[in-house]
């Protein structure tokens, strides 16, 4: 239809980064949670051997690369999904009615979603530290980013396909029940899949964030790590990534702001 | 060319059965008018206006605002017009000057311009002292403001305005309306507004369209429809627990035009009322009518509305 709009894309970036900056005590809240989960999981896990671990890694190392992944997994859905507090509040009329292509509302409203995803899984990385979590140093870190930015990707455009189908956020307990949390626990994030039966081992490798957290292993921990090899993961969170965002455009596009 | 056009358009919210919320609606618009919707709840003003707005799609028929068809050509619409909708659309995390920040990005105007129309609009609507709050903290006359400013702010060639005034105080409202004349007269900017106000109509239009169950039953300038019943139009409130209230008494008056009685009113049309009133009170007193008040007055846009509707606009 039309091009992009760099400026809409920017302009919708820079309100959600002033959303997020101004509610500030909401933002580092919700490190509560990853942070408690790295804590008593760390703590209470730190001797026991699981089944399927990689030789050699303490359970913190482990775990941290999945709780970064988890916490992400949360703030994208939920920024994706927030498309539904501007219609309710009434802003989304006028971000429907600018002359722009709805791509371009599309890529802003990831772009903005995702960089404060993507703040809080830097965050949980420094915070990890605190807990017995080692940085292997600079690449590493950089590698990492590009991780959390797919995976960040992935999610915020999942939750614009919830925000395209739902008509008010009645539906959002139903979704983080029945899509997030699965999600989050089919991962691997917490504990290698290979403990699970194996008739759910198909299941969890058709979970997006399986791809995100193994590679996060991968690029924080060593090749040593991770299930797969960095590089696949990289490629298939990259095509999930891609093909979220399109079915999130698609949807949006068709969704007027009213039938 | 007109500003809008639209022909024979019709919108339904559910296909089957349901009474269409827009019926059959064709009219025009020129340039640079300022063209009233006025109509009672639920007559269609706003489902009208998202129709022109490429908020909602027709069911069928057709329409054109600025010469481009809001079905076929939605962003070219979406570049002619500005909007203020009836239910406010702020953005409450942001502060007034970056809600228009926001929106002259979105329209793509350059830096040094935005700035100086950001300024000029706020000028304009007497929010400068409180553009950099954020508009949670704003009264609704001062977000009613802020959302006028928005909809002119990257000139549009038509502003539609959906009930600009609702829920205000005379003294905004009033400043408003100055607001929107002015925008009017400065920028040549067609203003297409809806309101249930006959006052604001009466004030404001160069047309006003009569909208009731989605259909316009009259349109014309307000002083051409207030001509239509050209004489003058005289109240009687009469006291209902009085004596008698055969008020078809006043009927037998020959020089009564039309007579319409509601609620405990009788108005009665005719010319020189003036000379009129000794002989009604006359009639009233001999019939046993007890009359409360009376009132004189030359035909209002409510009037209007109730001769061709039977009903008054607020019910
Ligand atoms: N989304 C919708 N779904 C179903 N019916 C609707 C919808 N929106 C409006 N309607 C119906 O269409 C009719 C016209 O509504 P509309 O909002 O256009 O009226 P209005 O003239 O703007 O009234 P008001 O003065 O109260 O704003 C009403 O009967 C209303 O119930
Ligand atoms: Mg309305």
């Amino acid at each position: 239809m039309m091009g992009i709009s760099w400026q809409a894309i920017y302009v919708l970036w820079l309100r959600e980064m002033k959303g997020m900056w101004r509610a500030k005590s909401r933002v580092i809240g919700s490190l509560g949670m990853p942070m408690f989960f790295l804590a008593f999981l760390g703590l209470g896990f730190g001797g026991a051997s699981i089944p399927g671990m990689p030789e050699g890694l303490q359970y913190i190392e482990y775990l941290t690369p999945g709780i970064i992944g988890m916490s992400m997994l949360f703030s994208s859905v939920f920024a994706g999904i927030s498309v539904l507090w501007d219609k309710e509040f009434g802003f989304l009329k006028e971000v429907m009615v600018a002359p722009v292509s709805r791509l371009s509302i599309v890529l802003g409203r990831t772009a903005g979603g995702s960089t404060v995803a993507l703040m809080q899984g830097i965050m949980v990385l420094f915070l990890s530290t605190l807990l017995g979590f080692k940085i292997a140093g600079v690449i590493p870190v950089i590698l990492s980013l590009f991780f959390m930015c797919l995976i960040s990707v992935t999610f915020v455009g999942l939750g614009l396909v919830f925000a395209s189908v739902m008509r008010d956020m009645h539906g959002f307990p139903l979704i983080m029940n029945f899509v997030v949390f699965p999600t989050f626990l089919l991962s691997g994030a917490l504990f290698p899949i290979g403990a699970l039966p194996s008739w759910l081992i198909p299941v969890c490798y058709l979970d997006p964030l399986t791809y995100g957290v193994d590679g996060l292993r991968g690029v924080l921990l060593g090749a040593g790590a991770s299930d797969f090899s960095v590089l696949l993961n990289f490629m298939v969170i990259s095509a999930i990534s891609i093909g979220m965002v399109s079915v999130g455009s698609y949807l949006f596009e068709r969704t007027e702001v009213e039938r | 060319m007109d500003a809008i056009e639209v022909k024979d358009l019709t919108k339904r919210f559910n296909s089957k059965g349901s009474v269409a919320a827009v019926d059959h609606l064709s009219f025009r618009v020129a340039e640079s008018e300022i063209f009233g919707l006025l109509g009672p709840n639920g007559a269609g003003k706003t489902t009208l206006i998202k129709i022109l707005t490429t908020l909602l799609k027709p069911t069928s028929g057709m329409a054109t605002v600025a010469g481009y068809d809001v079905h076929t050509e939605k962003n070219r619409v979406r570049e002619s017009i500005g909007i203020v909708f009836q239910e406010p659309a702020l953005d409450w995390r942001l502060t007034g000057r970056e809600n228009l920040d926001f929106h002259a990005r979105m329209y793509e105007i350059r830096r040094g311009e935005r700035e100086k129309r950001i300024e000029e609009a706020l000028k304009l609507v007497e929010l400068e002292d409180k553009a950099d709050i954020m508009t949670d903290k704003y009264s609704s006359g001062m977000k009613r403001r802020l959302e006028i400013a928005r909809g002119f702010i990257h000139n549009p060639k038509v502003l539609f305005m959906d009930e600009p005034t609702l829920g205000l105080d005379t003294q905004t409202r009033r400043r408003i309306w100055d607001y929107i004349k002015e925008v009017n007269a400065r920028e040549r900017i067609t203003v297409v507004l809806t309101t249930h106000q006959m006052e604001e109509a009466d004030y404001l239009c160069d047309r006003v369209g009569i909208m009731d169950h989605g259909k316009i039953i009259a349109l014309d300038t307000p002083r051409n429809l207030k001509d239509l019943i050209s004489s003058d139009l005289v109240s009687l409130e009469l006291n209902m627990e009085g004596s008698s209230n055969d008020v078809e008494v006043f009927k037998s008056l020959d020089f009564v035009t039309e007579f319409r009685e509601h609620n405990g009113f009788v108005t009665l049309k005719m010319e020189r009322a003036d000379l009129r009133i000794p002989a009604i009170m006359e009639v009233a007193k001999r019939a046993g009518i007890e009359i409360i008040s009376v009132n004189l007055r030359k035909p209002s846009l409510e009037d209007v509305f109730l001769h061709f509707t039977g009903r008054r606009i607020r019910e």
